[in-house]
């Protein structure tokens, strides 16, 4: 390698205008939320000095009325709300898009091209505008409860809207499609003679899907639930319009705190927990795969 | 080999004798049950309906035998590969039966046919190293533990891929990929192996290797061979009996010789080791053509005795290594193909020549 350093400038020359895209928009938004997580907050929002940690102190302590500081949870309580909703979303989103992806991949090339095209038809329209939907028809005098009646299933309207149910509804509708399309992008690759071979050699159905589509289809799966966890882990449209805004979450805290709670501060330390927690996933996840993989 | 004789079934042993049998084979097929393994009872396959249907398989009939080395040989498109999905059961037959050991097949999937497949791409499971590739009709058959290693190793050794058990099929050459595929489709002991043209992605050389190994194989584990090919020599030189296709039909059925020596139509005559075709009418015989091989043809420069030769001047002289192929135009204009070791020297094009037929290499046909 050293012996070619002219090569190596040359790279550096090429990779530059990414590298700049890079440090100007992930990198240096990202050092400004840290500096300002060590600030305090100024109370018309923004931050000033002095430095402090206090952000990270009143996510696990509250400042009782004696100054002194107690133990409180309720920040955790909503992180952890937070991770398991998102952890539900991704679940969810993988029962319904695995079968999906592989009816999809499965059907006639033209077929195949309009059913994508089907999948990515909701981001024609604005996630707020869609989510707003969802509240039309689980109101309680929704689409669905008006169905509900019409059936004789229900006698009175059932409340489904300001629940974590609505709110974990919302989350895998809207994250579906990024699951669907990591899977059936690596369902697609898949050989059909692949599944003749497996039916040949006297798998069935069940078996073709363990033994075959599933292990191939795994590297689609491990991409869509990064696509879907991260963002359902950070969502806030969901939980303020379906949940009501009574039950938060870690994105929803967020945001309220560049918004009406004016605590820039305490809100780019949420950020940079939320952050941190994330890409230790990540890296965990990555070298678990690793640790599994055997060599190609 | 011991570890083969273990594990080959009792049944796969009892061999039937190729040689002795009677001139016509497809009598003694009719009359004794016991060594027909396949019936393909007057199977049609027509693609899409209504009148724009194509009949990929129109009114076939053949009797597959026990340990036999069947070979389906035709151009591409007659239908070979479809009537090899039906044996597998991929495919379900427009019209007709298919019987595997007397019991009609045609409504069951292919996980329950004692049959497997050797598929042209050899679709080899990308995720499975080349032990679990072959071991992975013996699990679904509910086999387990060492019972599974014994025969996967006897299976790797049979194919002679020991070395590569734990490779990817991705880390394999092509030959190496194809035995791969052979070995996991032998594994399960099928009554009935199938060979979608599993030598078309080999080069020459390792072909020639391949049609080797594929007998000595079909041999040691006695099982019925069904091959698919488009290269008559390969046919030629590896089959028990032929299946000669063309446009969904079987244009003639029989031992190699029989078909290279006795071919009962212009097809088959040309397709098989490219005969002249010549009017009938020019050797006194009633049937519309005669064929007769470029090896047969005896050319000379002057004319003999008897005066039975036909003249004729030569159009061209291809030198080939072990023989030189000279195209002869006789008088009136059809044109002739000589093909031998010993062709008179002086042979330039334009040269008058005399090409004689001697009678016993006259092929009449039919049609
Ligand atoms: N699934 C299908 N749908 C429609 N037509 C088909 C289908 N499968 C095969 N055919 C047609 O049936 C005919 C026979 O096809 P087949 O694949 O059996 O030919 P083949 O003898 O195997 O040819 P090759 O030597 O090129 O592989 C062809 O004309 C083909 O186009
Ligand atoms: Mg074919």
């Amino acid at each position: 390698m050293a012996a070619q350093p002219r090569f190596r400038d040359r790279a550096l020359l090429l990779a530059g205008p990414a590298l700049l895209t890079i440090v100007i928009f992930m990198v240096l938004p990202m050092a400004i939320a840290l500096v300002y997580s060590f600030m305090t907050a100024s109370p018309y929002g923004g931050v000033e000095k002095p430095y402090t940690a206090g952000a990270y102190v009143r996510f696990v302590y509250d400042r009782d009325l004696d100054d002194s500081l107690v133990f409180d949870t309720t920040y955790l309580q909503i992180f952890a709300r937070s991770l398991i909703l998102a952890a539900l979303t991704s679940l969810g989103c993988l029962l319904i898009g695995l079968p999906m992806a592989w009816y999809v991949a499965t059907r006639r090339p033209v077929q195949r091209q309009i059913l994508v095209l089907l999948v990515t038809i909701p981001f024609w329209t604005n996630l707020l505008i869609r989510t707003y939907c969802w509240v039309l028809l689980l109101r309680d005098q929704g689409l669905v409860n008006n169905v509900l009646l019409w059936l004789g299933l229900t006698k009175a309207p059932i409340t489904f809207l300001y629940s974590d149910g609505a709110v974990l509804l919302g989350l895998i509708y809207s994250s579906l499609p990024f699951m669907v399309l990591p899977i059936y992008g690596a369902l697609e690759k898949m050989d059909p003679r692949l599944v003749e071979a497996a039916y040949d050699l006297y798998a069935d159905r069940w078996a073709i899907m363990r033994k075959l589509v599933w292990p191939l289809a795994k590297p689609g799966v491990a991409a869509g639930n990064l696509l879907v966890f991260v963002p359902a882990l950070g969502a806030f449209l969901q939980p303020d319009i379906l949940g009501g805004g009574k039950k938060l979450m870690i994105g929803s805290l967020i945001q309220q705190q560049f918004t009406t709670g004016r605590n820039w501060a305490f809100g780019a330390a949420l950020s940079m927990i939320l952050m941190a927690f994330v890409l230790g996933a990540m890296m965990w996840s990555a070298w678990r795969r690793a640790a599994i993989a055997v060599p190609v | 080999m011991q570890s083969l004789q273990t594990v080959a079934r009792p049944e796969i042993n009892l061999r039937v004798g190729s040689e002795g049998q009677s001139q016509d084979q497809s009598l003694d097929i009719e009359t004794d049950s016991s060594v027909r393994l396949v019936q393909v009872q007057g199977v049609t396959k027509a693609f899409g309906v209504g009148p724009t249907a194509l009949k990929a398989l129109d009114n076939v009939s053949l009797t597959i035998r026990t340990n036999e080395f069947f070979t389906l040989l035709g151009p591409s498109g007659c239908g070979k590969t479809t009537l090899l999905r039906l044996l597998a059961g991929f495919e379900h037959p427009t019209e007709g039966a298919i019987l595997l050991d007397n019991k009609h097949v045609v409504n069951d999937p292919p996980n329950k046919r004692p049959v497997n497949t050797v598929f042209q791409s050899y679709a080899l499971f990308p995720h499975m190293s080349v032990e679990q590739n072959v071991a992975f009709g013996l699990e679904r058959l509910g086999q387990r533990g060492p019972e599974v290693a014994e025969r996967v190793a006897a299976m790797l050794k049979l194919v002679r891929l020991e070395a590569l058990a734990k490779r990817r099929p991705s880390q394999l050459s092509g030959g190496q990929q194809q035995r791969v595929a052979l070995a996991r489709a032998l594994a399960p002991q099928p009554r009935l192996l199938l060979l979608d043209e599993p030598l078309s992605a080999l080069d020459l050389k390792l072909r020639r290797g391949m049609q080797v190994e594929l007998k000595r194989i079909q041999r040691e584990t006695g099982i019925t061979f069904v091959l698919v090919t488009h290269d008559q020599e390969e046919a030629l030189s590896m089959s028990d009996r032929i299946a000669v296709m063309d446009h969904g039909r079987v244009l003639q059925l029989g031992r190699p010789s029989d078909i290279y020596e006795r071919p009962n139509c212009r097809f088959v005559a040309d397709f098989i080791g490219e005969a002249n075709v010549l009017p009938g009418s020019l050797f006194g015989f009633k049937a519309p053509y005669v064929a007769i091989r470029p090896e047969r043809v005896l050319l000379s420069m002057k004319q003999d005795p008897e005066n039975s030769g036909l003249p004729g001047h030569v159009v061209e002289v291809v030198y080939l290594g072990a023989t030189t192929s000279c195209t002869v135009a006789l008088q009136g204009g059809p044109l002739v193909k000589v093909e031998r070791s010993d062709l008179p020297t002086g042979l330039v094009p334009d040269r008058p020549v005399i090409c004689r037929f001697p009678h016993d290499a006259l092929l009449p046909l039919e049609s």
